[in-house]
């Protein structure tokens, strides 16, 4: 093989003579480890007696890929690796020039965003077009927009809130109870929303300012399960758990309404069919918006003092207040301003879904946007942005996974077989989740984006390497 | 506010300062004065409580008694220490730096001096809301603060890394930086704790010539603690010396050097060591007298009673792991005092002229004679 050139692999056997004995370990281990597991499976007959089901075949598949895929790893991989190592060190270091999609990464994205929905419409026509509308679209961007809030409070200011789904709960109920019981618009209530959600981070902080790092951690942690507990047991004003229903839809300014009954329903006015697909693009176009207002006011503030304040409290807060800065009120503005955007998000989703209820607002979700900020790098809006879409859009797309259960076919012949109608991929997604989590900690520990770009320059803009950049204490 | 018309002189009054932790006590009774455009030097060995005045001044401590007054050039005074922590230098004018640089060390160089003018840029983004919508008062604001960074990062000479995180800068530049951000938020005194520690001669020069530049051009004071006598000596107008908490000596440079009790203090004081102290300093008949006090077994009963147990002086809340334990008559100076009254006692005349007593304790009988000769001070 032309491969031996790394130093290490001649000494003992070529790659590929190693490889094939690593093959060959790989495959005993794997078969010792799933004989019982896969190779034999317990399951009830007809008459409800115990029975072996033996699956000698799929057991063989499964020893052969390990097998497989060990003797290319150690074969091919390693010394891929090695030699492009070597050819790095080798070269010296040039700075390359960003590719142009890397330099216009975001405009790119923006539009991309934008023509989205119209791309779908046309692939798929309106009736298709509502799954990766709705599904995707509508729902990866509700959680760019909660995990971009979430920035605010630990990317850029390092508080560690674990209990960020309250503000969205507080932003949806604001919204549904508001909407149902006193009509208002959707454009009233979005910003009384907000208020609300940005209030109520104002009174989460202020018990919790003394608080850092672990203990900030769990009084957040408390401070959604009290959301969420008041939401389940105030039955006179949230209904329990049977949650509010009959949400009131948004309308465009009250000139486009998207009820069928109204007369100024969308395709009365403009003389198209109808559709419900109409009402999930102006969603779409909705979150987009509220997305880049979200992006748009993170970045203006990462420039103002209040901003560079919150960097600066993450990366030392004694030298902020020798500085003269006020870290209580400076903190707290960090809480109020993700709160108002998770209270955003809150009366969309609301709006979205017409039903809101307790079940909407559990820990797991406070973990999943958590997990988003920081497999996206934390304090980087496109980082985030792409994290979101893996982990959402991934989930997501599990459910699309028809092949898992047919098996992959060749006309008429299985030719993988598949794990049977009952099988549902989506009940993975927490195990791929922390799988994907394990990875991208291990490949880049700051996450896809872990650079971060200052916010003022002399001479040229520079991103700082994620290794100088704190995480915050508290 | 005493605001006496003499008092103007003076930057910073400590008057009794004392700070305890507990039953520690870290500071006792501690007054001195900072000059209007001096370089003051507060030096002493480790764990004699510098920090802890630093952390009184700047507010990071409350002190348990005393009065500290800062007068602004305006007339002003503000008593500091009942200001809050981060209104001390938005509104006294006090910056200070730490022993263990703190910088933001993710953010560029830039960055950290544009932070350092936050009160300042606040107030022209009419707190944020007229900067997000983009008013040209803010840009114009903020063009100036950039120029001023600007002018800091060339004294420092550290301009051609204003795009640079602050982390990746070597030690010597950090500590520079460190002061070229306190200077940045405009202050009238500048405390800077241990400016020179790490820093090899060439460095040490240099900063020399900073602060002397600082004093001459910006008319800011400067408070500074430091064991580097390179330093002190050369630039500092005036310095006082702690030890255990209390001052043992204060005056000019020149004075303090030949202060027997400052040299006892910072070399450590055997009892063989008070003679050629005292032989030093041109005073033999306090030898004949030395060994003639009767042996005490409980030490110095008179010299460092209040000090007695442990003292502890722990700076940014203990974690600096600067932390002195003091042991019943650990304390150099008074052992030198000890033997200068025994002196005294047997001679009119005072032997030391610069010794002045350190803080006239009312557990502390002047006139006591003969004086316990202390033992087992630690070296």
């Amino acid at each position: 093989m032309a491969v031996t050139v790394s130093p290490e692999s001649d000494t003992v056997a070529t790659p590929i003579q190693r490889a094939f004995r690593e093959a060959l370990y790989a495959g005993a281990v794997s078969l010792g480890l799933f004989v019982l597991f896969i190779g034999l499976r317990t399951d009830q007959n007809i008459s409800n007696e115990l029975i072996l089901v033996q699956r000698w075949g799929l057991l063989a598949l499964v020893v052969i890929l390990t097998a497989v895929g060990r003797f290319l790893y150690v074969g091919f991989g390693q010394p891929a690796l090695e030699r492009a190592k070597a050819q790095k060190a080798a070269a010296p270091a040039v700075a390359a020039e960003p590719s142009f999609v890397r330099r216009n990464f975001n405009k790119i994205g923006i539009a991309v965003l934008f023509l989205y929905p119209i791309a779908m419409v046309l692939l798929f026509g309106f009736q298709g077009s509502l799954k990766w509308v709705d599904n995707f679209g509508i729902q990866i961007l509700i959680y760019v927009m909660l995990a971009w809030g979430l920035n605010i409070v630990i990317g850029l200011a390092g508080l560690l809130d674990l209990g960020y789904v309250a503000f969205y709960a507080v932003g949806a109920y604001a919204y549904a109870l508001l909407g149902t019981h006193f009509g208002l618009s959707f454009w009233i209530l979005l910003p009384a929303a907000g208020c609300m959600a940005a209030f109520w981070g104002v009174m989460l902080g202020f018990p919790v300012l003394r608080l850092r790092g672990d203990y900030l951690a769990i009084v957040t942690l408390a401070f959604g399960e009290i959301i969420r507990l008041v939401l389940i047991n105030w039955r006179e004003v949230t209904n329990g758990s049977a949650g509010i229903s009959g949400i009131p839809k948004v309308s465009f300014f009250g000139l486009i309404s998207f009820n069928v009954s109204d007369p100024n329903y969308i395709s009365k006015v403009l003389g198209i069919a109808q559709s419900g697909a109409y009402y999930k693009i102006f969603l779409y176009y909705l979150i987009l918006l509220l997305c880049l207002l979200t992006a748009f006011v993170t970045i203006r503030l990462r420039r103002l003092p209040v901003g560079r304040a919150w960097e600066a409290l993450r990366e030392d807060e004694i030298a902020c207040r020798s500085l003269g800065i006020n870290t209580t009120t400076t903190k707290l503005t960090a809480f109020a301003t993700g709160a108002m955007f998770g209270g955003f998000a809150g009366s969309f989703f609301a709006a979205r879904q017409g039903f809101v209820s307790p079940e909407s607002f559990v820990f797991l979700e406070s973990a999943i946007i958590l997990a988003i900020v920081v497999l996206g790098g934390m304090g980087s809006l496109g980082g985030i942005a792409v994290a979101a879409a893996v982990m959402i859009g991934g989930t997501e797309i599990l459910r699309e996974l028809d092949f898992l259960k047919t098996g992959l076919r060749w006309g008429d012949t299985t030719l993988i077989p598949g794990f049977g109608p009952d099988f549902t991929p989506e009940l993975y997604r927490m195990l791929l989740f922390g799988v994907a989590m394990v990875v991208v900690m291990l490949w880049k520990p700051r996450g896809f984006v872990g650079s971060r770009e200052p916010t003022a320059f002399l001479k040229e803009r520079r991103a700082v390497s994620g290794s100088f950049t704190k995480e915050g204490h508290g | 506010m005493n605001a006496t018309p003499s008092s103007s002189d003076f930057i910073l009054q400590v008057e009794h300062l004392s700070m305890k932790f507990g039953g520690l006590i870290a500071i006792g009774d501690l007054s001195f004065q900072a000059r209007r455009g001096e370089i003051t030097a507060l030096i002493g060995p480790n764990g004699a409580g510098k920090t802890t005045v630093f952390n009184c001044i700047t507010g990071f401590y409350k002190p348990s008694e005393g009065m500290i007054t800062l007068n602004r050039k305006d007339g002003s005074s503000y008593l500091l220490e009942r200001l809050p922590n981060h209104e001390i230098p938005a509104r006294a004018k006090v910056a200070r730096t730490f022993q263990n640089i703190r910088l933001f060390s993710g953010m560029t160089l830039l960055e950290n001096l544009l932070v350092a003018q936050h009160n300042k840029l606040m107030k022209a983004s009419g707190y944020t809301f007229l900067g997000l919508f983009g008013f040209s008062s803010y840009r114009q604001a903020s063009a100036e603060s950039i120029e001023l960074a600007k002018h800091w990062l060339e004294k420092a000479n550290l301009v051609d890394r204003a795009d640079d995180p602050a982390g990746d800068l070597p030690y010597g530049a950090q500590r520079r930086l460190e002061i070229a951000r306190a200077m940045c938020t405009g202050p009238e005194l500048l405390c800077l704790d241990e400016p020179a520690a790490g820093l090899n001669p060439k460095e040490s020069a240099a900063l020399n010539e900073l602060l002397n530049d600082i004093k001459d051009n910006t008319g800011t004071s400067i408070l500074l603690i430091e064991h580097d006598m390179s330093v002190v000596m050369q630039i500092s107008d005036h310095v006082v010396v702690l030890e255990y908490g209390r001052k043992i000596s204060d005056g000019s440079p020149q004075s303090v050097r030949t202060d027997p009790r400052v040299i006892a203090a910072y070399l450590g004081v055997d009892d063989e060591e008070v003679e050629t102290v005292l032989t030093e300093v041109g005073d033999e008949a306090v030898i004949e007298q030395l060994d003639t006090g009767p042996d005490s077994a409980h030490g110095p009963g008179s010299s460092a009673s209040m000090m007695a147990g442990p003292v502890s002086d722990s700076v940014e809340h203990a974690d600096q792991g600067e932390r002195v334990t003091v042991s019943r008559g650990a304390s150099k100076a008074a052992q030198v005092d000890a033997r200068a009254r025994a002196a005294v006692a047997s001679k009119p005349v005072k032997p030391v002229a610069a010794a002045k007593p350190a803080s006239p304790a009312p557990a502390k009988p002047t006139g006591r004679s003969p004086t316990p000769k202390p033992r087992g001070g630690r070296k």
